[in-house]
C-alpha cells in the first residue's frame, strides 16, 4: 500500500472555470450572490469562504469575477477551448494559444 | 490533492414551508425583459414584485453585457423609419416572426435605451476616443454599428446592464424575490385557460414554497436551450445562451392553457463543438466587417448582394441602388431578403477552400484595419457584448494584442464557412437543434397572451429576440399590466380559489426530497435530450415523432417520478427537467401538427416533403384544454387583420397607453 499514491475517481467535468485566492479572499460573499446558477456556496465552517461546488454549471459569464473587489478570483476556460483560441504575428511562424498565466 | 469533501448544507432547509406575497403586478424573470417590465410598471403607480431563478443582479441571456441596441429607428440619426424595418424584419423571415414585438422595438427601442443611459449605462462617446470617425455623429456623440449610413444600430458600453438596471429596482421600491424558481401559474378557480391570479414558486437555496397573488402578471422567462443540447461533460461554458434558460416559463404558460406558436421551428446548434463565443476570428454579428486572410496572408474579398466585389470602406454602407442594409444578431436573415442584404465575405468560400484557393486556417486581420474601427471592434464591442468583458480581460492577460496579432479562424470542414459564418458555432451534427429564435407565446397588441391578466416579454413571445427587443417589449409589457391592474375591479384576492393547485404543486415537487436514492438530473436532462435528438432530428416523420412523443412520457412517468433530490439546488434543477419534458412534448405536438416540410422554418417531414407549401404559410398555434391539445392557426399577418388595422402605426397609437 502507497501512503503517498491516491485511489479516487476521475475529474467528473474538464476544467476548473474558477478558482478562489483564499489568501486574498474577505468573505464578503458578493460572488456567491452574483453567480446565476449558484455555482458557489459559502464554506460556514470557514466564515464563508465561498467553495467551487458546481463546476458543472458555469457559464462563463465573468460577473463573479467583475463583483470582486480583492481580484482573489482566477477565471480559466476549459483546455479544449483555450488550446483552438490561436494568435500570432503576420508573416511569423511563431503561435500563441490562451495559456493560462496561473500554475493550478 | 483536491478530493472534494461532502459539506453541510449551508443554508437552513425549509421544505414546505409557505410563504404568501400579494401584489398588484407579478413578473416572472428578472433579466432584462423583466426588470424593464417592473421598472415601467412601478412608474405606474403600483406594487411590483419579481421573482428570479437565479440573481437579478446579473442574470438573465442579456446579463453579463451587451454592446450593440439594434433597430433604435427613433434615434436623431436614423434614416429609417420603424414601419421600414419592421417590414424588412418580417419578409426576411417569410412572415413567420411577431411584428407586433419588432414594431414597438423601432418605436421605442430609443427611449428604452435613453432610460438606461439615465440609470448609469454609457451610450455615448463623451470621452471622445472615437471623434472622426465614420461611425460617430459628432453632435449626439452616438456610435453606430453595421450600416453606418442609415445608423439604426448603436454600439453601447453595456457591461453594467444588469447592475444598472437592478439598482434603479432597489432605487424604485420592487421587491425582488431571487433564487425562487417558478413553478407553475395559479388560474382563477384553478382551472385552466381562467384568469392568471399569480404563481408558485421554491427557493432553491432553502426549498421553501412561494405563493405569489397578483392582479397582472407578466411572464419574461425565455425559452428551452438544453433540450436538444445538454452538453456533458463540456459544460455550459461553450453555450450561447444562459443554461439557466429550460423553458420554464413556456411549461408553466402551457399548463394553464396558453396558446403557444412556431414550436416547430428550430435551428442547428454545435453540439460540443462550439468555440468560445465572440472569442475567435470572425467577421459577422459583433465582429461585421473584419478583414479576413488565409494562412499566406491573401485576404478573402467581400462582395455585395449583387456580387459585385467592394472596398474596405463599403462593408459599412448599403450598396448601390440599396436604401439600408441590416446586420447584427437576432434581427430577421437579412441574407434572405435582397432588399436589405448586408455586404458578404465571399459567398463561396466553401468551395474556395475545398480547390485550394485559400489555404486554412483564415485569421481575422485586426492589426489592418482603421484604429477606430479596430478599438471598436475589439475593445468596445468585444468587451461589452455578453461575457466579452472576462474574455477581453483574460486573452489580454494571456498576452493578446489586437493591435499586434493576428486571431486565428477555427478549422472548420469547408461546409462551415458558408453564410452566415458565425464561427464560434461550429458545425454540430445534424442532431443538434435549437428551438430559439422561433417557438413562443402568442400575444396581441397589448403583448396580452389569450389567458385574461398574463402578458409576456423578451423572447418567449414568438420569433426572433435581442437585447433591445427584450427590453423595449419589456417596458411596454410593464405599462400595460400595470394599467390593467389598476383599472380591474377591487376583488380580494382568494386563497381558497387556488388551494387545489398549491396542494398538487407541493406533492408533486417535494415527492423528490422524500426519497433516499434514485436517478438525479444530470442523467434525466441528458435522457430528455437523447429523445429531442433522435426523434426531433433535422428529418421528421410520424412514426419517429408519435415514438418520441411516448418515450418523453414514459421519461416522465417512470423515470422523473423516481429521481431524487439531495438538496434544494437539486430539487430546482429536476423540476427543469420537467419542464424540459414538457417543451419537448410541445414540440413534438408542434411538429405532428404541420403536415408540410418549411426550408423556411428548418423543417422536414419525410412524409409530406413538398417544401413551403403555400397553404402551410401560415402560424400554427398550440393550447392545452382540459387534457387535449388544441390546435388552431392565424394567419402570419394576424396582427394587421381584423380587428386590428393594416397599419402598424394605427394599431400602436390604439394600444400603447402613452402619448405618442
Amino acid at each position: 500500500m502507497s501512503e503517498e499514491t491516491y485511489a479516487i475517481p476521475n475529474d467528473f467535468m474538464w476544467g476548473r472555470p474558477i478558482k478562489i485566492d483564499r489568501e486574498k479572499c474577505v468573505k464578503c460573499r458578493r460572488c456567491i450572490e452574483a453567480c446565476r446558477r449558484d455555482v458557489l456556496i459559502p464554506d460556514d465552517q470557514d466564515g464563508g469562504t465561498p467553495i467551487v461546488l458546481y463546476p458543472d454549471e458555469c457559464w462563463y459569464c465573468g460577473c463573479c469575477v467583475q463583483e470582486c473587489e480583492r481580484n482573489a478570483i482566477s477565471f480559466n476556460y476549459p483546455l479544449p477551448q483555450r488550446i483552438v483560441v490561436i494568435w500570432k504575428e503576420r508573416g511569423s511562424e511563431e503561435l500563441s494559444y490562451l495559456k493560462l498565466k496561473e500554475k493550478t | 490533492m483536491e478530493e472534494f469533501q461532502a459539506k453541510n448544507w449551508p443554508y437552513e432547509v425549509k421544505y414546505e414551508k409557505e410563504n404568501k406575497i400579494e401584489t398588484d403586478v407579478l413578473i416572472l424573470g428578472g433579466g432584462i425583459a423583466g426588470c424593464h417590465a417592473a421598472i415601467s410598471a412601478i412608474r405606474e403607480g403600483v406594487k411590483v414584485v419579481i421573482v428570479e431563478k437565479g440573481a437579478t443582479k446579473w442574470s438573465g441571456n442579456g446579463g453579463a453585457g451587451v454592446d450593440h441596441w439594434q433597430a433604435a429607428c427613433a434615434n436623431p440619426c436614423c434614416k429609417i423609419a420603424p414601419e421600414e424595418m419592421t417590414e424588412a424584419v418580417v419578409k426576411s423571415l417569410y412572415g413567420y416572426e411577431c411584428g407586433i414585438k419588432r414594431y414597438i422595438q423601432c418605436v421605442e427601442g430609443y427611449e428604452t435605451l435613453l432610460d438606461v443611459e439615465k440609470m448609469g449605462v454609457r451610450i455615448r462617446d463623451e470621452r471622445d476616443e472615437f471623434k472622426g470617425a465614420e461611425f460617430r455623429d459628432d453632435h449626439t456623440k452616438l456610435l453606430f454599428a453595421y450600416d453606418y449610413k442609415n445608423r439604426h444600430t448603436i454600439r453601447v458600453w453595456g457591461n453594467n446592464m444588469k447592475p444598472s438596471l437592478f439598482y434603479e429596482l432597489k432605487r424604485l421600491g420592487v421587491e425582488i424575490y431571487d433564487r425562487v424558481m417558478t413553478t407553475g401559474l395559479l388560474t382563477e378557480s384553478g382551472k385552466r385557460g381562467k384568469k392568471v391570479i399569480g404563481a408558485t414558486g421554491i427557493n432553491i437555496r432553502t426549498g421553501e414554497f412561494f405563493i405569489f397573488l397578483s392582479r397582472a402578471t407578466v411572464i419574461a422567462i425565455p425559452e428551452a436551450e438544453r433540450l436538444w443540447d445538454f452538453p456533458e461533460p463540456h459544460a455550459f461554458g461553450k453555450n450561447f445562451h444562459d443554461p439557466n434558460c429550460s423553458g420554464d416559463g413556456l411549461a408553466i404558460a402551457w399548463e394553464a392553457g396558453a396558446a403557444l406558436t412556431l414550436m416547430e421551428k428550430t435551428i442547428p446548434t454545435d453540439g460540443n463543438l462550439g468555440y468560445i463565443p465572440y472569442g475567435v476570428g470572425n467577421a459577422h454579428n459583433t465582429w461585421h466587417g473584419c478583414s479576413i486572410i488565409d494562412v499566406e496572408g491573401k485576404e478573402v474579398r467581400w462582395f455585395d448582394r449583387d456580387g459585385r466585389e467592394i472596398i474596405y470602406s463599403q462593408r459599412f454602407l448599403p450598396t448601390n441602388g440599396q436604401k439600408f442594409f441590416i446586420d447584427g444578431g437576432s434581427i430577421g436573415d437579412p441574407r434572405e431578403l435582397y432588399e436589405v442584404c448586408p455586404p458578404l465575405l465571399d459567398p463561396n468560400l466553401p468551395e474556395h477552400v475545398k480547390n485550394g484557393k485559400y489555404v486554412l486556417p483564415f485569421y481575422a486581420d485586426l492589426p489592418s484595419m482603421p484604429e477606430q474601427e479596430q478599438k471598436a471592434l475589439f475593445g468596445l464591442m468585444v468587451g461589452n457584448e455578453g461575457r466579452t468583458f472576462i474574455l477581453r480581460k483574460v486573452y489580454t492577460e494571456a498576452g493578446f494584442n489586437p493591435e499586434k496579432h493576428l486571431l486565428q479562424v477555427p478549422v472548420l470542414p469547408p461546409e462551415g464557412y458558408r453564410q452566415p459564418p458565425v464561427w464560434w458555432y461550429s458545425v454540430g451534427a445534424p442532431q443538434w437543434r435549437r428551438v430559439g429564435r422561433g417557438g413562443g407565446l402568442v400575444v396581441d397588441w397589448d403583448l396580452k397572451t389569450n389567458l385574461e391578466g398574463l402578458y409576456a416579454a423578451g423572447s418567449i413571445i414568438f420569433g426572433h429576440g435581442d437585447h433591445a427587443g427584450a427590453a423595449t417589449s419589456g417596458r411596454y409589457a410593464g405599462r400595460k399590466a400595470a394599467r390593467y391592474a389598476r383599472s380591474a375591479v377591487y376583488d380580494r384576492i382568494n386563497c381558497d380559489q387556488v388551494w387545489d393547485q398549491v396542494k398538487s404543486r407541493k406533492a408533486e415537487i417535494y415527492s423528490f426530497i422524500k426519497r433516499r436514492a434514485g436517478i438525479r438530473w444530470k442523467e434525466l436532462n441528458a435522457g430528455i435530450s437523447r429523445v429531442m435528438q433522435d426523434f426531433c432530428g433535422v428529418y421528421k416523420h410520424e412514426s419517429t415523432l408519435k415514438t418520441g412523443l411516448k418515450l418523453l412520457w414514459k421519461l416522465k412517468e417512470e423515470e422523473i417520478r423516481n429521481a431524487y433530490a439531495p438538496n434544494p439546488h437539486e430539487l430546482g434543477r429536476l423540476v427543469e427537467c420537467l419542464f424540459l419534458v414538457t417543451v419537448g412534448e410541445i414540440v413534438f405536438h408542434a411538429s405532428l401538427a404541420r403536415r408540410a416540410s418549411s426550408r423556411r422554418l428548418n423543417f422536414f417531414r419525410i412524409d409530406y416533403s413538398d417544401i413551403d407549401p403555400q397553404e402551410w404559410a401560415k402560424f400554427i398555434t398550440l393550447r392545452k384544454e382540459d387534457g387535449d391539445v388544441k390546435i388552431g392557426q392565424l394567419p402570419l399577418n394576424y396582427y394587421l387583420s381584423s380587428p386590428y388595422s393594416s397599419y402598424y402605426e394605427v394599431n400602436y397609437r390604439l394600444h400603447c397607453d402613452k402619448e405618442v
